[in-house]
């Protein structure tokens, strides 16, 4: 192995442990320390309420495609009516909180490490320390716990929104039965789909918070440090996201017996 | 109450401090010079605990603050106010959040109080009126002012000043020396003022540390540097260059 591989893995492995350490950290603080309600409800503000029309527009266009897609392939094999039960499945366990947890990922990841980076090169987080404020109980707590309680939320609406977007292409446009339609969707896509949904939006709420929030702490120096602290924000949470989603479809399909 | 003993500082290969050690006593006013690049600021900051020092022992009122986690040093940092070099305002605050942050947390307080404080402390910056105003629409010296009213708004006991007066035109310069002044004396404030202004070297200090090469260069009383023979220091407050490294 040549030492760029080995420096790149040791540096690789080293973010995992800062972020676990932060993880850790804010855990503890977020059991111990009153997290300032104004601060809390200003982030679900800005992460909920404002990712909202994003994550609505792409579980309405997933929902639309998966039941045209699902229905020309089925259509062929004469199953019409099973295909809402696919679009409902997919959306509540898999589609719905990872994209949710994609797009908020790109807005609110990389906003969250613009802005703390930004807090860094210009010295307000050093300032925030010597007024005897910790940064992880200021900066990094009411974020965290604003997308763990923002996006199951979101990812609810998305579900509901590509559901019912799907309902309507599959019924109205293409002409699927409404009364089998809906009796496939109900049967075979149950509450179960949608824990598992949620759970992995709460998840992936707290990834996303968490690689925003380490990225913008150990940002560089400068502009650039600011442009790639994002960006890294942006990838490494999309893809963590990715990733986790993989285990957590195994550990909770296990959990919640799925077969 | 603010002991540096042998401090040694470097950013990878680059070495800024290499043993510097002083000690600074209760309601004393030290003054730090040096050269530009010299590690000034990375000495402050290390005072405070926002950098550690790769080696040596930085004491408050005896107790060594390097080995403590940043939970501990809270309570410590409690007892500091600084005025960061680039003022350092947390720029989505108006003017009068910025102030009123230390008070944050105190349940004591209330709203009405706080707000007399940050008019008082605005008063005193002579920044009257500027509460609603963001740092953004702020000139640079406004911007300072506020950071020092932020920075004593809460009557710190100790207060570190880097570079006070940088970007102030010599009226508000000297009302924020007579300000430094005041708040030493009347209210018995340990404090230590980098500098790069000869004048206000000389009045706020009661005692001038130079950092040079790395390490406390010279130190004494402002009469013993400003007659200084050594001709390092004398370069210095004379503000003669070396001839030769001009080309
Ligand atoms: N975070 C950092 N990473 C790497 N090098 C740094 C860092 N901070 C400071 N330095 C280096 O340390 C040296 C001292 O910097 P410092 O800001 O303490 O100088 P200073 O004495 O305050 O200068 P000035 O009077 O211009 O403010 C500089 O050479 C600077 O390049
Ligand atoms: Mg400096």
């Amino acid at each position: 192995m040549t030492t760029s591989t080995n420096k790149w893995i040791s540096e690789w492995l080293g973010g995992l442990g800062r972020v676990t350490l932060l993880a850790r950290e804010s855990i503890a603080s977020l059991f111990t320390f009153k997290v300032a309600g104004k601060d809390l409800l200003y982030q679900v503000y800005f992460i909920g309420v404002k990712s909202q029309s994003v994550v609505l527009i792409t579980g309405a266009f997933t929902g639309m495609v998966l039941a045209a897609q699902t229905y020309f392939q089925f259509h062929k094999v004469g199953m019409d009516t099973a295909t809402l039960a696919v679009v409902g499945v997919s959306m509540c366990s898999e589609l719905g909180p990872v994209l949710t947890g994609l797009m908020v990922a790109g807005r609110v990841g990389a906003a969250i490490a613009a802005e703390i980076g930004t807090m860094r090169v210009t010295e307000q987080i050093d300032a925030l320390r010597t007024l005897a404020t910790h940064p992880v109980d200021y900066i990094v707590v009411p974020r965290l716990a604003a997308c763990v309680i923002a996006l199951p939320l979101l990812t609810a609406e998305s579900i509901a929104m590509g559901i019912a977007a799907g309902y309507m292409v599959g019924v109205h446009l293409l002409g699927i039965d409404a009364a089998y339609a809906w009796h496939n969707l109900v049967r075979y896509t149950g509450a179960v789909d949608v824990c598992i949904g949620l759970i992995k939006a709460l998840i992936f709420g707290g990834l996303v918070a968490l690689v925003g929030c380490y990225k913008g702490m150990s940002c560089g120096e400068g502009a650039e440090g600011v442009g790639r602290a994002t960006t890294e924000a942006v990838v490494y949470s999309s893809i963590s996201i990715l990733i986790a989603n993989f285990f957590l479809t195994l550990v909770l399909g296990k959990i919640f017996n799925i077969t | 109450m603010i002991e540096a003993r042998d401090l040694r500082k470097a950013f990878g290969t680059h070495q800024i401090l290499d043993g510097v050690s002083f000690k600074i006593e209760r309601g004393e006013s030290v003054v730090i010079i040096g050269r530009s690049g010299g590690g000034k600021s990375v000495l402050l900051k290390q005072l405070v605990g926002l950098l550690k020092p790769d080696s040596g022992q930085v004491l408050i009122e005896g107790e060594d603050i390097v080995p403590m986690n940043e939970r501990s040093l809270l309570r410590v940092r409690a007892k500091f106010g600084m005025l960061f070099q680039g003022a350092a305002l947390f720029d989505s605050m108006t003017v009068a959040e910025n102030i009123a942050f230390p008070f944050r947390q105190r349940k004591d307080l209330s709203p009405a109080d706080v707000a007399k404080k940050v008019s008082d402390a605005l008063e005193v910056v002579e920044l009257p009126g500027t509460q609603n105003k963001k740092p953004s629409e702020l000139s640079g010296g406004m911007r300072k002012r506020v950071g020092l009213a932020r920075a004593i708004v809460y009557q710190p006991e100790i207060v570190l000043y880097d570079e006070p007066t940088t970007g102030l035109d010599p009226i508000v310069s000297d009302s924020i020396d007579k300000l430094i002044i005041r708040v030493r004396d009347q209210l018995n404030v340990t404090c230590i003022v980098v500098t790069h202004d000869m004048r206000s070297a000389r009045r706020v200090g009661n005692r001038i540390l130079m950092l040079h090469d790395k390490r406390i260069y010279a130190s004494g009383t402002p009469d013993d540097i400003f007659s200084s023979q050594d001709p390092i220091v004398r370069r210095f407050i004379d503000g003669v260059s070396d001839p030769k490294n001009i080309f």
